[in-house]
């Protein structure tokens, strides 16, 4: 499953600073393989949402190198980055949907933006939006949905672009055990398609559910790797262990 | 994928897949009113310019080629020999298209005004020049004023020959720096709509902020995001163009009429053609493409600051 030398993203040494005040994140080495599933834990404050940003390029990073998609992520042209940015879904702890755009449009914002036609928009939006189970709501403003709502039209657009790697922040937190098994199984199916998922949580009841996934594990800004999969350089042997 | 059909086909984001992106928020600001106002009083700027040089233009076109010759003199009697001469020699001069005498009539009538029609009034007692209105075939150079000169200096040696245009030239210098006034009002006009679209389109990127993020994480380019802007001010700017268009020539055609009367030669020339009515039409879609370039440079510099 995994090819060492394909990695989807690669941190070497990456640390992060919000202006003057301290490292946030502070020596962060690791490498995201095609295919793999991953989740990303630490206490509030720990740095993940830093962390997750870094990954889906809302943020430079204030020292290290970033290689994602074999393509140095530091000094890619700014021209560049839309390009890349819809390779990437996105689940935002906030939800972030559009609050002017019905839960449809919210859901087929990823596609309008990469051209995608009216026509060939109208199923797979519809389509994914009666599975999320909320065929019915298609129309309602994000004002008008409940949390848990918000959150599976948020997943949904993350999700309908089939991106080749999926962050997610918290995505299961405003929904109830049932849906929340119900995403986890979508991200899987995703992941089973070839897409690299990333999903930062605090529910560890819910890294036990997904077979062979890896966990990366924040402590107050330090990556903390309890299986050594995630080390650049990788140690293969574990790697190899950590998937069987 | 659990029973879920995703299927479309990606491209690469070139095609203008890009509406309803923002909310597009057109003729809902001041944007339409502001432009109406600057589009009209750059119409009526333009046109009073556009009217002054007609009335330029014709003015010289009338007055190229004329010349007056005055018989100064008080004795009536020379007076007319010399005029009678000076006409037999100019009619013989070469380049001179026509000579006529002003008559009698005529003369009293420009003098009306002010020496008056009263009962009594002896107006042959009065030391009137001859005027001798000359059109030459070309215009008045001061070589030909000279060459005319010398031709009757013998036969009326009391004769003045004057360029017609030279009388006017204090009225075209005015017209001109009327013009010129005209013209920096539609700079100035042109500097305060790009102002206007400036600030405007900043405040709408400070009011969409979050959604032109959440629209940059979703790999929207800065073009696509432009272009939503770019269209929201050309709504703006036409409708606002079309209305100031409107209102400036309304008001344009009540100054025609309220020169109208006046009926001198100036006012009577200062008439706005159809060519001249086209340039004004075409002044709301100059405000169109202003407004939509400056917009888009402003949302593209805009956006350069973000990642």
């Amino acid at each position: 499953m995994i090819k060492p030398d394909a990695e989807i993203v690669q941190f070497d040494n990456v640390g992060l600073r919000y202006g003057a005040e301290r490292e946030v994140l502070s020596d962060i080495s690791f490498t995201l393989y095609p295919g793999c599933f991953y989740f990303l834990t630490g206490a509030s404050g720990a740095g993940k949402t830093s962390l997750l940003r870094l990954l889906y390029l809302a943020q430079r990073p204030s020292r290290g190198l970033i290689r994602m998609f074999g393509t140095d992520a530091i000094t890619l042209p700014r021209e560049r980055l839309p390009g890349f940015r819809r390779r990437i879904g996105v689940v935002f702890q906030d939800f972030r949907l559009v609050p002017h755009l019905s839960a449809f449009d919210n859901v087929a914002l990823p596609l309008r933006v990469a051209g995608v036609s009216e026509r060939e928009i109208l199923r797979p939006v519809a389509d994914m939006l009666d599975w999320v189970g909320l065929g019915d709501r298609q129309h309602a403003r994000p004002a008008t949905l409940s949390g848990g709502e918000q959150q599976r039209v948020a997943i949904a657009r993350a999700v309908i672009a089939r991106p080749d790697m999926l962050v997610a922040d918290e995505p299961t937190g405003n929904v109830d055990p049932e849906m929340a098994m119900k995403l986890m199984r979508l991200f899987e199916s995703l992941n089973r398609l070839g897409t690299t998922v990333v999903v930062a949580t605090h529910d560890l009841h819910l890294i036990g559910k997904v077979e062979g996934s890896l966990l990366m594990r924040l402590d107050k800004g330090k990556l903390a790797d309890p299986t050594g999969a995630l080390r650049y350089p990788p140690r293969r042997a574990t790697v190899e262990t950590g998937l069987a | 994928m659990i029973g879920l059909r995703l299927s479309f086909s990606l491209p690469d984001g070139r095609r203008r897949s890009d509406t309803r992106l923002l909310p597009e928020g057109s003729l809902s600001g001041p944007m339409p009113w502001v432009i109406a106002i600057m589009i009209a009083l750059t119409v009526v700027a333009a046109g009073s310019g556009l009217a002054l040089r007609n009335a330029a233009r014709a003015a010289s076109a009338d007055l190229e080629g004329g010349v007056t010759v005055q018989i100064v003199s008080a004795a009536p009697a020379e007076r007319n020999r010399q005029a009678e001469a000076a006409i037999a020699a100019l009619r013989r001069a070469p380049g001179v298209a026509s000579v006529s005498r002003v008559s009698q009539g005529d003369l009293e009538t420009l003098l009306e005004p002010w020496l008056g029609t009263r009962p009594g009034d002896d107006l042959e007692a009065l030391p009137i020049p001859a005027l001798i209105d000359l059109r030459l075939a070309a215009p008045a150079s001061p070589a030909r004023l000279a060459a005319l000169r010398a031709r009757i200096a013998a036969v009326a040696p009391a004769a003045r020959v004057d360029a017609q245009s030279a009388w006017l030239a204090p009225v075209f210098g005015a017209i001109g720096a009327l013009q010129l006034l005209a013209a920096g009002l539609i700079a100035l006009l042109a500097f305060a709509t790009v102002a206007s679209v400036l600030l405007a389109s900043r405040n709408a990127l400070g009011s969409h902020r979050e959604t032109i993020e959440i629209v940059h994480m979703l790999g929207g380019t800065d073009r696509q995001i432009a272009r939503v802007f770019q269209r929201g001010m050309a709504v703006d700017a036409a409708v606002g163009g079309i209305a100031g268009l409107l209102f400036g020539g309304a008001a344009l055609l009540a100054l025609g009429r309220a020169f109208a009367p006046l009926g001198s030669g100036l006012a009577s020339g200062a008439m706005l053609g159809w060519s001249d009515w086209l340039a004004l039409a075409a002044i709301p879609l100059a405000g169109v493409a202003l407004a939509v370039v400056t917009a888009r440079l402003t949302v593209l510099a805009a956006l350069r600051e973000m990642l």
